[in-house]
């Protein structure tokens, strides 16, 4: 049944998206198909739970230690599971450094897909129409909207995320943080640093 | 979407911006979320139902208004609920009750996800370095479309990065034909391959491709 999508049932629901989920909800709970408690534990976990803090605890720790980094590279699956980073939208996660050479930027032009275990829900701008048509064509131009300017002769890379991989960016750390410990680091280490749209100590 | 020209400045997130802008987000996203216990449909099935909006909906929806409609859409179109059902709701027991996801269930739930590699016999087509190219950004396996070949890289020369892998193959994925896993590769385009006047011309995109996408170039 190839076609069946293509039925159009969600016009008969209201207009009004708030009374839409509402209808939806109402409807699933009556039949016994979700669970009213279940909905605020997810909800509960994604506001409260998990966040660009779990990224930036690993790549704070990869900033300070070489061999961590290393072995994040290349095999970050089993780093992620030992700080209990793994699950749902993060099943297949790599880890690319910005360098001098090389700037790194995150995008999901066919849907919005992120990496939910190490940054949490994505956010407004990311699912934008914005963002997932103009940061293939003109990445410089959408950075200078964040306010990031690159050096003249750093090449920027696009990652398009259109698979099940998800991209985590490992920001440079600039000089003036050097002597910042782990736990300073990851408190400037921002969720847009890592998807490639700020710099460390962007104010962002 | 990728490469289309007319969209403007992008709003970047203020420090006190909320996960959730709007409480119905949240109930939109955990609704979606918690129907996927079901088992009634795949995750590529759940993103083509969204494609599968009329596309005047889908330019004038937001976000999670997509989501819900399609959500509504592949209830309906699965023959887990009738439209009916959703203006005036009975409550009766449904025999997909029992796979109900519980709040005691969540946690675990989504600290497993769902990995998409599999094992393949049978070693993969390109290697690290070769050239490719890709070909039409179209599902060719079944009438009804679904495919994660973006149409700014279709029929363009790139550099295998990567091998992944092999991964299901969202293309019948998404028709409920099987997960019919392939090699997944990233593959980086330089910028002057997809666009008239790039920015820079070093610099690169880099996308993933299944290989069935993929066509060797002559010279390597």
């Amino acid at each position: 049944m190839p076609h069946d999508v293509e039925k159009h049932s969600h016009s008969l629901l209201p207009s009004d998206p708030e009374l839409k989920v509402k209808a939806l909800e109402t409807a699933l709970v009556k039949r016994g198909l979700i669970d009213p408690a279940a909905l605020d534990e997810i909800i509960d976990t994604y506001q409260n739970k998990i966040g660009p803090k779990n990224g930036a605890t690993i790549i704070a720790k990869a900033l300070l230690d070489k061999n961590f980094k290393k072995a994040l590279i290349d095999d970050p699956m089993q780093i992620l599971e030992k700080h209990g980073f793994l699950g749902r939208q993060g099943e297949h996660i790599k880890v690319v450094e910005n360098t001098p050479e090389i700037h790194n930027i995150v995008v999901c032009t066919l849907c919005s897909c992120y990496p939910w275990p190490l940054l949490g829900i994505p956010p407004t701008w990311y699912k934008s129409d914005e963002y997932r048509s103009r940061v293939v064509r003109e990445p410089r131009k959408c950075l200078s909207e964040f306010g990031v300017t690159l050096p003249k002769n750093t090449k920027v890379r696009v990652w398009d995320s259109t698979a099940e991989i998800r991209y985590l960016v490992l920001p440079i750390l600039p000089d003036r943080y050097k002597d910042f410990d782990e736990e300073q680091l990851s408190e400037i280490i921002s969720r847009d640093a890592m998807i490639g749209t700020a710099l460390i100590g962007d104010p962002s | 979407m990728g490469g289309r020209f007319g969209d403007g400045a992008i709003q970047p997130a203020s420090i006190n911006d909320k996960t959730f802008k709007e409480k119905w987000h949240s109930r939109a996203l955990a609704v979606t979320l918690a129907t996927g216990s079901l088992r009634q449909w795949n995750l590529d099935m759940s993103r083509h139902a969204r494609e599968c909006l009329p596309p005047k909906d889908y330019c004038a929806f937001s976000y999670y208004d997509r989501w819900i409609s399609a959500l509504a859409n592949l209830l309906v179109n699965k023959g887990v609920i009738s439209a009916d059902e959703f203006l005036d709701p009975i409550r009766k027991t449904h025999p997909l009750s029992s796979r109900k996801l519980l709040a005691a269930d969540v946690a675990g739930v989504l600290s497993k996800g769902a990995p998409t590699s599999r094992s393949l016999e049978g070693s993969p087509k390109f290697l690290v370095g070769h050239r490719v190219k890709t070909r039409r950004a179209v599902n060719k396996f079944i009438s009804g479309g679904h495919t994660r070949l973006p149409k700014y890289v279709e029929k363009c020369e790139g550099k295998i990065e990567i091998c992944h892998g092999a991964h299901v193959f969202p293309d019948t994925h998404a028709h409920n034909l099987g997960e019919q896993p392939e090699h997944l590769y990233t593959v980086s385009f330089l910028a002057t391959e997809l666009w008239e006047s790039p920015e820079n011309p070093s610099d690169t995109l880099c996308v993933d491709i299944w290989e069935s996408y993929l066509e060797p170039m002559n010279v390597p």
